[in-house]
């Protein structure tokens, strides 16, 4: 059966697509383009609430919701959100699957990003911030200059945690019907062709092992050498495992008296 | 499977009196399959996690292996095991060996990490009073890191039950047949009963499930209760 699925992933054909198919180039894009989709729109609302709750320590109950998302199933809320909004989209493309998937996929991105975001605003040493406060720093400053780079690394981790998750649930979407990756999956498995569905499946995992390097590759080159070297040891290997713990521990110490 | 209640999403105890044999029987593979993966889970980490912490060599690979195990989606992993392992494509051991899969990636950092944070002074007075290796590890270390493993599990629990349903798209039983249920029976309007059913079946044995770790972690570290009463 291995051989089957080189040969599949071999075929030029499959590539390509044709007429009948949209081909795994067409796919790895249409994938991609969800999850960006996605990103934007979580990344647009988590980063800057996530930056306003860490820096204020105001509305901090977000994080407690964000954090209770986690306990929902995501292919329930998939397949409910797709019977409840289908109805009410008309023709025009695949508008029809993008929506409802695109709203699963912001709610599992968007505690992610704004978790992480606000812990890593408040898990700033109070002496460093303290320090630039009394170097006469404004409010705004202290913000941009100093609680911002600091959070950087967790900022990223629950970017990565994010998009390893929405591009893993994009995947699924493929069985309302949506396109990407996934369709290869389900096609394969509904036509009992396993080279195909085993085929889909390697490229899924390769995208997402892809897109988290990529990731981890912006984010060595963009949080400052000074906090993953010398302040915080923890944030050298940070990844999106850490992500999810962080989410967890932000979600404790805000219920814990 | 269609049934005599209606569709309407607050049907779903109407659905659930209809089915109550195949939902109960969803339900307990459900448990299953989300709990096994977290039993293995764990005593695959505590030894794994206990050499990443003792030779310091062993860390830096077993963190950037599961990383890469922890980064591949689920799915993919259901489906690519059996071409792996040679075991049939719709068999739910597949499921189990791939959470377990995620919740070794996820607890190994999370042991080694735990065991780090257990202060020097504490091993150095454990060994001072002739502890050996193994006994301070099980009296010492492991008690103090239980707070941040119970931290791992509850994720790794909490994931799995929404990871399982998951394998409900590809036919394997456990609640994700509901969604898949509702799902079909959704072409002419949607029936709502049975997907509410799974969700809230779903969340319920996630909240459960994350208060039975809650309560265990408590009852094993007694100490941290005397803490915060002070």
């Amino acid at each position: 059966m291995t051989g089957n699925v080189f040969v599949w992933l071999n075929d030029p054909l499959n590539w390509t697509g044709t007429r009948f198919q949209a081909g795994i180039i067409d796919q790895i894009g249409a994938h991609l383009w969800y999850t960006v989709i996605a990103l934007v729109i979580s990344g647009v609302i988590g980063f800057p609430l996530g930056l306003f709750i860490g820096h204020t320590g105001r509305a901090t109950w977000l994080v407690s919701v964000a954090n209770g998302l986690r306990a929902l199933p995501t292919i329930g809320l998939l397949i409910l959100l797709y019977v409840m909004i289908s109805p009410l989209i008309s023709g025009r493309g695949d508008a029809v699957y993008l929506v409802p998937t695109e709203i699963v996929l912001v709610l599992l991105a968007l505690p992610a990003i704004l978790a992480n975001t606000y812990a890593g605003v408040r898990n700033v040493e109070p002496a460093v911030r303290d320090a630039a406060r009394g170097m006469g720093m404004t409010d705004r400053q202290v913000l941009w200059q100093v609680e911002l780079p600091n959070a950087m690394p967790l900022v990223f981790s629950g970017v990565r945690s994010a998009a390893l998750q929405v591009i893993a649930t994009a995947t699924i979407a493929a069985y309302v019907g949506l396109e990407g990756l996934g369709r290869f999956v389900y096609d394969g498995l509904a036509s009992r062709d396993f080279a195909q569905m085993a085929g889909g499946a390697v490229l899924v995992a390769a995208l997402a092992l892809v897109v988290d390097l990529v990731l981890a590759l912006v984010q060595r080159y963009s949080v400052s050498r000074g906090v993953t070297g010398r302040f915080s040891r923890r944030a050298v290997h940070s990844d999106s495992r850490e992500a999810t713990i962080t989410e967890l521990e932000a979600a404790e110490e805000l219920s814990s008296p | 499977m269609i049934s005599a209640t209606g569709s309407a999403p607050w049907d779903l105890f109407g659905y659930f009196a209809d089915h109550r044999a195949e939902v109960l029987r969803l339900l307990w593979y459900h448990v299953w399959l989300s709990v096994l993966p977290v039993v293995l889970g764990l005593a695959l980490s505590v030894p794994l996690g206990y050499l990443s912490r003792r030779y310091r060599w062993v860390y830096p690979p077993v963190v950037s292996v599961t990383g890469l195990l922890y980064t591949i989606p689920s799915l993919a992993l259901f489906l690519l095991l059996p071409t792996l392992l040679g075991t049939r494509i719709l068999d739910p051991v597949n499921v189990v060996i791939a959470l377990t899969v995620y919740t070794v990636a996820l607890l190994v950092r999370v042991v080694a990490d735990g065991l780090a944070a257990v202060p020097e002074d504490v091993t150095a007075a454990a060994t001072a009073m002739g502890l050996t290796r193994f006994q301070r590890l099980r009296k010492v270390e492991l008690p103090l890191a239980v707070p941040v493993i119970a931290a791992g599990l509850r994720v790794a629990t909490v994931a799995n039950v929404s990871l399982v349903a998951i394998a409900g798209t590809i036919g394997i039983p456990e609640l994700g047949q509901l969604f898949v249920t509702g799902f079909q029976l959704s072409v002419n309007g949607p029936y709502y009963p049975p997907i509410v059913l799974g969700i809230v079946l779903c969340v319920a044995l996630a909240l459960v499930l994350d208060a039975l770790i809650v309560l265990g972690t408590r009852l094993s570290t007694p100490w941290r209760q005397v803490e915060a009463a002070r």
